[in-house]
């Protein structure tokens, strides 16, 4: 068998090059303007792989996306899986394979990159066939601003160049149109472009290709780009997809659809075979059948109908006749990518005879399944069309118009509407709408994909299921890569004649986004790697960087976690940055801390309901610890607050907890308390905040700001105070998070680089030593002060904590304080902070331990073991030369000095239970 | 991804806004005086209708204001957007 | 192009009878309202533990159509809290034995979960909750970056990611099974011992007489009742609307999304709540994926796509293989949410009415345990002691079973 399919005359490929492929391990050519399918037809390839479940061959079944069979998986230039030969355009060098049903992933990294465009339009079309180039055309002529999307390579959709409009031949009228549009600023025309997703209030998506034809794409062009269009208006201009008629093996190889073999011949110049059978119940199939046999094929029509139709011209036409079943080649002929292909159909005609005609290709007609896709995905509804044979918009939804064969127009001139003129069509005669022939339905395949059979619904019919959902799911039809595209109301047919009802009655069909399968990274675009999520870094990053700070992610933040010297592991740095800190003076960069600015005469007000304890008594000058509940009591977060003035405080917060307490606060000013005259402002970003901390920091502070009095009487604890350096305000606050002397030194973050050099400057004689978040969580732990969402988890009441001191007793209410009333929270049992001391004195507990009473013999009982809690933090502590843990135990305070056990890798480590705060318990060290 | 009318900035992506429950609960009074049941109702409960739904939303990548909403869960389309403060309009889904 | 054995040939086909489909009886000893898997389960175990048949199961669509058809079959135990640990694991036991007593395949793999940990504090959250699951019985084990790419290669356990894995919890007992065959194993052994599964039939109002509700007013005419059991899930809140019944609980669309078939490469299951991922491989090679819930009100069953690529972004960071593999179909279901991510199950103001509601995204892993439980609870008018921690009073009291804390992610 010659293997040239390809046609003089016909199609549009470029035959002055030749493009190099290889399928399955064989070489083979093709032209630009070709894709995977077209090329290995031209060249007499059918068959691509073979199916999931029976392992029956698999071929190529039309022309574009409603292929619901010609699966590929593309190897090189990049791993692909699962891609319709017919939507892959060919460029040189491809390597390609076919598959047994299952794809395969690519084992390295893709480089490529994807992005997303947005687009603003007054009106979208989606689909360049001849409705969406005129409705595009009109929009553009009011004036409006336009999106023209096709999916396809070139305008024209399903015009084959065959017809006339306006009286010119219609690739002219489409080359007119889209000049138009292109000479229009206006409006943007994207081919190769698949609107995939249609969602509320106008809004699509669509895919573009953009590289993967070009045998040399520009570097650093996006691969694939998601174009987010919201329009005012929607124009589904989407087609109609030709439906198969299901007979015993129709799921060879060698059978297509009868107008994707008219596509086939006059966009690719291939005549997919020369002894040609057309099974058809729709006029559509005479025009493919005229042409095909105009290319050299010889065509037989089998009619379902009793006579042929206005469009029949000479044709050979077998009326009222039926394809009973198929053969496939003998084994003996089989080629390469002809496996399994059709080589002759059994037929029955109307007077019921029975005879066998032999074939290379058989084209298969049951009417057209209008593409409404895109109107389904906005719950536009879908009314089964019983002349059609299929679903099709029922009714309007705002927004959205539905055109041409989307509609369920199957002429030429509907489709054009009133406005332009298409040539002379023969008259449509009604199709008949029939699912499948009588015959073997254990091989009559409904999804070929999935190898589903009409026998396999009657099976599900049979096992007592009515819903078509059922049917669905227990045969699987409709779930492979086509989503049951062309086969869908197909399925929904014979379920409904199994069932002896209406189609309609089954329940309607509702389509889902994407329309075609769309990639993941394509979805992901650029949101990878640092993209996922925003890296928030402070001012003096860089230095931390330069000093081989090793980093934590803290929210979105980078935190310096600890400065290592060389040699040392974490657990080295910290004990030394732990020790230089309390035995001389350390520098934080504290600037991830979340300072929200509240001004306002009702600042005082607000912050009373909001904070546990009482911040209207605060004096100006002062600063105050707090705590925030939420309304169920539980601690949400912690920090200082600073008073500014009558009217303002700066609130500090957790570097987590920034965020979301703005927005806390926001929310009760302004949706419960709106009379408040408050106004608050997030100025995380814009301070800088550098504890300095240790017994030594007076000096350093004192060397650094000579106009601060840095005396104690002068400048006590919890106080701040501005002063001004080199004519920069700089403000001080006595705040400590170690229990160590310690300023907090503010100032605006454009300076922070200058202000951590002179903080170190100074520091310098007296060994100032950086030092990161783990160090300061030792510190912090040492003494006590929980870490919120750490060492609470959303359980956790203030009282748990032990700091009923931050409770007020006399504000009549703030947010919480009713729920601490509610009766569990009395329950002596609750889980409170206590320290625990490993009796090793060796064991860093791991944080997370749970906590088990002690058990005597040594051996943890048989599961389930009651817990009496977990351990939150856990260090080894310089200062107490040994590990120390924070944990949240059942009524743990009441317990000090109780052994308890704690499971760590198969052992039970031993531990006393101690107060939380483990060093200077009785506070001398914070005023140096 | 719909479009939401906030009622200070006109209509804008969904992805700019944050949800916020129920609308026209507020805040007790005097909450010491409520039952642990009252309360627990304040805390917890909130309506959870299939069709019309007054709820708070936030335009929190925009105005940062909060406003309320008739939204029909049903369908998820808003059937109308108001000013904090301002009564709930008469609307049918 | 061909292998020997076509990669789906060894899955097995459905029965060749399901179920009758009965017209209502006049009157039923217990109702369930709610033919998903929760209520298809109490039934099960109502006539297997129990011996109570006289049960009808309503549903308003088809059977097992809303999350049990929606949702991403994951089966783990690995919670937190001793009360959800006690539920989940014990529904896992029944997992693990389900298929025979069912006698119908459900493609139940255990074939192990990873939940990732990519800060410091969700290494803090992972070890507690590994650390509890021991105690209480639950398999589990932490893993390092190391050991997380021995099971699952594909995971990028590089420092070049965003958020670096820093570990992970493992529960080798975890595993994924056939929705559907779950569902269909269930109502098929219901209605061989005579429960009436009854499908379009929505339940519109009860009749009510003190605290008793007497009958079930549907589509399909009144229904008189001993015990009314609500199985509603999404649509629990409308069910309670009509009894005057407040429960804290709010409707949520949860998307769900599939890939085409692809070759193995994926052998276990990985969850991540930094980076939200939830994505196992089915039996067909299909990547199989839950996505957040979308944050407003919703019974729609469809979510917003915004979800769904914040979604793939989170996958493709996780998973760099993925990159090319195609999404294919999205969905969404209805999930019940409360307050404190736990369910609520138990006495309602009605004596013989009981309710099971508010799993979020547990809801189909518990559906063996919480069929059992209910069953029981049903069967004996009183709460099971594995649900007793779950009753409505829990919001007054305070006794939250506080999930949100469990560093688990949803699903």
């Amino acid at each position: 068998m010659s293997s040239d399919f390809r046609v003089e005359g016909y199609g549009r490929v470029d035959r002055d090059q030749t493009l190099t492929f290889t399928f399955d391990g064989r070489t083979y050519t093709g032209h630009p303007g070709d894709t995977i399918a077209s090329a290995l037809l031209a060249n007499g390839v059918h068959t691509l792989g073979s199916s999931v479940k029976l392992g029956r061959p698999r071929g190529i079944g039309a022309s574009w996306t409603e292929d619901a069979t010609g699966l590929i998986q593309v190897e090189e230039p990049f791993p692909e899986p699962m891609l319709l030969a017919t939507a892959v355009e060919l460029v040189d060098g491809m390597v390609v394979r076919g598959l047994n049903g299952q794809g395969r992933l690519a084992q390295i990294p893709d480089t490529a990159r994807y992005d997303r465009k947005y687009h603003h339009v007054d009106t979208l079309v989606i689909g360049a066939g001849p409705a969406g180039l005129v409705a595009a055309r009109a929009a553009a002529r009011r004036g409006e601003r336009v999106a023209l999307l096709d999916d396809r390579a070139e305008a024209g959709g399903s015009l084959t160049g065959t017809e006339t409009i306006d009286g010119r031949p219609s690739r002219d009228f489409v080359a007119e149109v889209t000049t138009e549009l292109a000479g229009n600023a206006q409006v943007v025309h994207l081919p190769r472009t698949t609107a995939f997703g249609h969602y509320d209030d106008g809004f699509v998506l669509a895919l573009e290709r953009r590289t993967d034809h070009l045998s040399d794409p520009p570097a650093g062009r996006s691969r694939q780009r998601v174009h987010r269009v919201r329009a005012k208006k929607v124009v589904v201009a989407t087609g109609a997809h030709e439906r198969p008629i299901v007979f015993a093996d129709n799921d060879r190889p060698g059978i297509l659809l009868a107008a994707s073999a008219r596509d086939l011949l006059h966009r690719y110049g291939v005549l997919a075979g020369r002894e040609i059978v057309v099974f058809t119940s729709d006029d559509a199939a005479y025009a493919a059948a005229l042409d095909l046999v105009a290319a050299g094929a010889k065509v037989t029509v089998l009619e379902v109908r009793a006579q042929a139709p206005a469009g029949a011209g000479d044709l050979h036409v077998i009326t009222g006749a039926r394809v009973l079943s198929t053969r496939a080649v003998l084994p003996a002929d089989e080629t390469v990518g002809n496996h399994g292909r059709i080589a002759s159909v059994a037929v029955m005609d109307g007077g019921g005879h029975e005879f066998g005609l032999t074939c290379d290709l058989l084209l298969v007609s049951g009417g057209w399944n209008p593409t409404a896709h895109l109107f389904s995905h906005v719950r536009g509804p879908l009314a089964y069309d019983e002349a059609l044979g299929a679903f099709r918009p029922a009714r309007s939804v705002p927004g959205v118009e539905v055109v041409g064969a989307a509609d369920g127009v199957l002429d030429l001139a509907g489709c054009l509407g009133p406005e332009v003129t298409a040539g002379d069509e023969p008259e449509r005669t009604p199709g008949e709408v029939i699912w499948r022939v009588p015959g073997a339905t254990d091989r009559q395949f409904v999804d070929v994909q999935r190898d589903a059979t009409v026998a396999d619904i009657a099976r599900a019919v049979g096992a007592g299921l009515r819903s078509v959902e059922h049917v669905k799911r227990y045969t699987t039809i409709g779930t492979a890569h086509d989503q049951g595209k062309t086969t869908g109301v197909i399925a929904a047919g014979i379920a409904a004649e199994l069932l002896g009802t209406g189609v309609q009655d089954l329940g309607t069909t509702t389509f889902r986004p994407p329309y075609t399968p769309v990639a993941f990274a394509a979805l992901a675009g650029r949101e990878r790697g640092e993209l996922f999520d925003p890296v928030r870094t402070t001012a003096v990053h860089d230095w931390h960087v330069a000093h081989g700070a090793v980093f934590e992610d803290v929210g979105q933040w980078k935190r310096a976690r600890h400065y290592p010297q060389p040699g040392e592991d974490m657990e080295a740095a910290v004990l030394r940055e732990c020790t230089a800190v309390r035995g001389g003076v350390g520098i934080l960069d504290g600037s991830t801390l979340g300072k929200i600015d509240v001004q306002g005469p009702d600042s005082a007000v607000l912050l009373d309901r909001l904070y546990t304890n009482m911040m209207s008594s605060l004096k100006v000058g002062s600063v105050r610890y707090g705590v925030m509940c939420g309304v169920d009591g539980m601690v949400i977060d912690d920090g200082t607050v600073l008073r500014l003035a009558d009217d303002r405080f700066m609130v500090i917060t957790t570097t987590g907890g920034a965020a979301k307490i703005l927005d806390w606060m926001e929310e009760w000013v302004q949706t419960e308390w709106p009379g408040l005259r408050v106004h608050l402002a997030s100025v995380t970003e814009q301070w800088a905040v550098f504890p300095v901390v240790g017994p030594r920091s007076r000096e350093v502070i004192g060397a650094v700001f000579p106009g601060l009095d840095v005396a104690n009487a002068a400048f006590p604890f919890m106080t701040w105070r501005d002063t001004v350096l080199d004519g920069v305000p700089v403000r001080v606050a006595r705040i400590s998070f170690s229990g160590e002397l310690a300023y907090e030194v503010n100032v605006n973050a454009w300076y922070a680089p200058a202000m951590w050099e002179r903080l170190l400057e100074a520091g310098a004689p007296h060994g100032i030593t950086p030092y990161g978040t783990e160090t300061m969580h030792v510190l912090r732990a040492e003494k006590g002060y929980p870490i919120i969402g750490q060492d609470t988890d959303g359980t956790v009441t203030p009282h748990d904590l032990g700091m009923a001191w931050a409770v007020s007793k006399k504000k009549p209410d703030f947010v919480g304080k009713r729920s601490f009333a509610r009766p569990l929270n009395a329950d002596p049992l609750r889980k409170q902070l206590v320290g625990l001391l490993p009796t090793d004195s060796t064991t860093k507990l791991p944080e997370g331990s749970q906590i088990v009473e002690l058990c005597d013999d040594g051996v943890l009982p048989a599961p389930p073991v009651p817990m009496l809690g977990h351990v939150t933090s856990s260090y080894r502590s310089a200062a107490l030369g040994r590990p120390f843990a924070l944990a949240l135990l059942k009524g743990g305070r009441e317990r000090v000095g109780d052994i308890v056990h704690v499971p760590v890798g198969g052992q039970l480590v031993a531990a006393q239970i101690t107060s939380s705060v483990l060093v200077d318990p009785e506070g001398a060290r914070r005023d140096g | 991804m719909q479009l939401i009318e906030c009622p200070w900035c006109g209509p804008r992506e969904e992805t700019e806004f944050h949800y916020g429950g129920q609308a026209h609960i507020a805040y007790p009074e005097t909450p010491s005086e409520l039952t642990d049941t009252e309360w627990a109702q304040y805390i917890f409960f909130r309506a959870n209708p299939k069709g019309l739904f007054a709820e708070r939303w936030s335009h929190s990548g925009g105005c940062r204001r909060w406003f309320n909403a008739v939204r029909d869960t049903r369908t998820y389309t808003f059937l109308a957007t108001y000013r904090s403060g301002e009564p709930q309009p008469e609307v049918q889904s | 192009m061909t292998s020997a054995t076509p990669p789906g040939a060894h899955l097995p086909e459905h029965g060749d009878f399901l179920w009758r489909n009965p017209e209502p009886k006049k009157s039923y000893d217990v109702v369930i309202v709610g033919g998903g898997g929760h209520g298809l389960a109490t039934a099960h175990y109502l006539a297997k533990n129990h011996g109570i048949t006289n049960v009808a199961v309503l549903e308003k669509g088809w059977l097992a159509g809303g999350n049990m058809a929606r949702n991403t079959t994951l089966i783990r135990s690995n919670y937190l809290w001793d009360e959800s640990a006690a539920i989940y694991e014990h529904s896992l036991k029944l997992w693990e034995g389900l298929e025979d007593d069912l006698g119908y395949p459900i493609l139940f793999s255990q074939r192990g979960v990873l939940n990732l940990a990519h800060t410091e504090q969700d290494v803090r959250d992972s070890v507690r909750r590994v650390e509890a699951n021991k105690l209480n019985g639950v398999d589990a084990e932490w893993l390092t970056p190391d050991e997380v790419a021995k099971i699952c290669p594909i995971v990028n356990v590089s420092g070049d990611i965003r958020y670096p894995v820093q570990g992970a919890t493992y529960q080798p007992r975890a595993g994924i099974a056939k929705h559907d065959w779950v569902a269909w194993g269930f109502a098929r052994k219901a209605d061989e011992a005579g429960i009436d599964l009854i499908q379009d039939c929505e339940v519109t109002g009860f009749v009510t007489d003190g605290d008793t509700v007497t009958g079930v007013c549907t589509t399909r005419g009144d229904i008189a009742c001993g015990t009314v059991a609500l199985c509603a899930a999404g649509h629990t809140s409308v069910l309670l609307d009509m009894l005057g019944v407040p429960a804290p609980l709010s409707s949520h669309p949860l998307q769900a999304l599939v890939s085409e078939l692809l070759e193995p490469v994926h052998p276990t299951i990985v969850m991540s709540n930094q980076v939200h991922v939830y994505v196992s491989q089915a039996h067909k090679g299909e990547l199989v994926m839950g996505a957040g819930v979308d944050s407003y009100n919703g019974y729609g069953q469809r979510g917003a796509f915004h979800i769904i690529e914040r979604q793939m972004a989170a996958a493709v960071e996780l998973f760099p293989v993925f990159a090319r593999a195609h999404l294919l179909r999205t969905w969404a279901g209805i999930v019940d949410t409360t307050p404190d991510a736990s369910p609520i199950v138990g006495h309602t103001p009605y004596r013989n009415v009981y309710v099971n509601s508010g799993w979020g995204t547990g809801g189909f892993k518990a559906t063996p345990g919480i069929g059992w439980c209910l069953a029981d609870t049903v069967a004996h008018g009183r709460p099971h002691e594995y649900v007793a921690p779950f009753a409505l009073d829990r919001f007054v009291t305070g006794a939250l079973v506080d999930e949100h804390g469990a560093a688990a992610v949803a699903h």
